[in-house]
């Protein structure tokens, strides 16, 4: 790896080399790194670009790496990446790509990532993106996460889009069955011109399972925010939805939350809520010493954390 | 030296002009506690905000230490000295305890040094310090983490807005020994509580009705007595 492929990775995974344990690192589309073991294999799919990670039952306490680093201007990535998750075990998946393009031509990458997880298995899954590089070139990011839930799994997703990303179109859908439990967290910051689009559609279809999704967004300059959801409750459920938008400049946020009750017993809540940074804390931060910039920088930073 | 001079104040409600402040002239003793007290809408926490820069006078001018900092910025007067406790804590989505906290002391805080401030407050470093100031802290909570970041800030004015709001009886002994502690500093303090007042080395009265009046504790409290009847211990429109 090279100076720009090893500080996207620190940007991303937050590692600085190549990290211990199971990791693919994958780089304009082909794998330049791998190592898994009999607890969690990770094997080249053979009808298409991507992989199968398969997690033993019952494996505790293990970690996984598969950053993305895309360093080719007009380099579209298309990869498929499924994860099998055995019942009871318990892991960290670290995903995320970052995309350095110098070219005048856009590069993207799309990301279809799908969990199966067992019964009883708990996933946290960790995701960033990031563009960097020349200002007005392409940078699209399209990932789509696809989320099976067995009885009493839980799913943590934590995805970042730390800025530089021109475009991004983000799809995740989950189907829960009984007593599983989602907890999604969001955060995303678009500047200049650019346009992110998230959109996340949840199937609540077993007894007492629960879904929790917050979006934190900033909007500054020109750019375009969009954010949809639909959660659908079919049995005694409970979901909630709740999306938070800081707008700067001329920027433009518009939050679509929708929730469908088809269960007597479904409890589904949505909250949305955007708006510039509320005066008072600005001049809370001013009577700190703070000058009015200072001020928004420290709140947008501690608001995306 | 802070020295209040003509200032006015006037605000527009329904197309009409309300004056909240007339023709204020008041030197602030140095090093001394300084209770303000006075009905409703009296513009007790309006004096506050014109000192602190959070509004600024319709007329008139503040002088601190022979500079005229009337038109002078919040954030200039917060790094000359000024502190100011809020009668209610703004709530940030995402800031921490200790963001406040560095921030307001230019520092790196961590448990043992956080405890400085927090312990003053009764609040115990290593529960609070990472704790989010959003509505996960009840109103008490928070209050007192408003009382602990302008303990860590510093300064040479410090500026409380009803600091005793929200804060239960069992932590009023607590409250009373963080002014007590900052002797030697210029503190004033918009209050109603006696408590409060008996610590206090000056008193202002202020009244929509009648000029000013500031002076010594005792010959205030004599005063006030003579007021008990007419509201003195009600409180503005925030309280």
């Amino acid at each position: 790896m090279n100076k720009v492929d090893k500080e996207l990775l620190t940007q991303i995974t937050n590692l600085h080399e190549v990290p211990q344990g199971i990791y693919n690192i994958r780089k304009n589309g082909e794998s330049i790194g791998r190592h898994s073991d009999s607890e969690v294999e990770i094997i080249s799919k053979t009808d298409k670009s991507g992989i199968d990670i398969t997690v033993q039952a019952n494996v505790k306490n293990r970690s996984i790496h598969i950053p993305v680093i895309v360093t080719m201007g007009g380099f579209n990535d298309l990869v498929y990446n499924d994860f099998y998750i055995g019942e009871n075990a318990e892991i960290i998946i670290v995903a995320g790509c970052g995309i350095h393009n110098t070219s005048n031509n856009p590069s993207s990458h799309n990301g279809i990532h799908t969990f199966h997880l067992g019964k009883g298995s708990k996933v946290k899954y960790i995701e960033k993106h990031l563009g960097i590089g020349k200002q007005e070139t392409g940078k699209i990011l399209n990932p789509i996460t696809k989320i099976y839930m067995d009885e009493t799994s839980e799913f943590e997703m934590e995805t970042f889009q730390l800025g530089g990303v021109t475009y991004s179109n983000r799809v995740t859908t989950a189907r829960l069955k009984a007593k599983a439990k989602l907890n999604i967290t969001e955060k995303i910051l678009t500047t200049e011109n650019q346009t992110a689009i998230t959109r996340f559609t949840a199937n609540l279809i077993g007894a007492n399972s629960s879904i929790n999704i917050i979006s934190r967004s900033v909007a500054k300059n020109q750019s375009k925010q969009k954010f949809l959801s639909n959660i659908i409750g079919k049995n005694e459920c409970f979901g909630h939805v709740e999306c938070d938008g800081i707008l700067l400049d001329n920027a433009t946020i518009e939050s679509t939350p929708k929730i469908l009750a088809k269960d007597v017993n479904a409890r589904l809540v949505h909250e949305a809520a955007i708006g510039k940074i509320a005066g008072d804390q600005i001049l809370k931060l001013k009577t700190l010493g703070l000058t009015n910039e200072e001020a928004e920088e420290l709140i947008i930073r501690g608001y995306l954390k | 030296m802070l020295e209040l001079k003509n200032i006015n104040y006037s605000v527009f409600e329904e197309g009409k002009e309300k004056q909240i402040l007339k023709d204020v002239n008041l030197k602030i003793e140095d090093k001394k506690i300084t209770v303000i007290t006075g009905q409703n809408g009296s513009g007790k926490s309006t004096l506050i905000k014109l000192i602190m820069g959070l509004e600024l006078a319709t007329s008139g001018k503040i002088i601190y230490n022979g500079q005229d900092i009337t038109k002078l910025d919040t954030a200039y007067r917060a790094n000359n000295g000024f502190t100011l406790a809020f009668q209610q804590p703004v709530k940030f989505k995402g800031l921490t305890v200790k963001d406040l906290l560095d921030t307001a002391s230019r520092k790196e805080s961590n448990v043992p040094n956080a405890c400085e401030y927090l312990s003053m407050v009764g609040l115990c470093a290593r529960d609070y310090l990472n704790r989010p100031l959003d509505d996960t802290l009840s109103g008490g909570e928070l209050k007192r983490i408003e009382l602990a970041i302008a303990l860590a800030k510093g300064g040479d004015v410090f500026l409380f807005d009803e600091p005793e709001a929200g804060i239960d009886l069992w932590s009023f002994d607590a409250l009373i020994n963080i002014f007590k502690k900052l002797k030697g500093k210029t503190v004033i303090i918009v209050s109603h509580q006696q408590k409060i007042l008996d610590i206090s080395d000056n008193i202002l009265i202020l009244s929509p009705s009648r000029p000013l009046e500031y002076g010594p504790k005792q010959k205030l409290l004599n005063r006030i007595k003579k007021y008990e009847n007419c509201g003195r211990l009600n409180g503005g429109k925030n309280e």
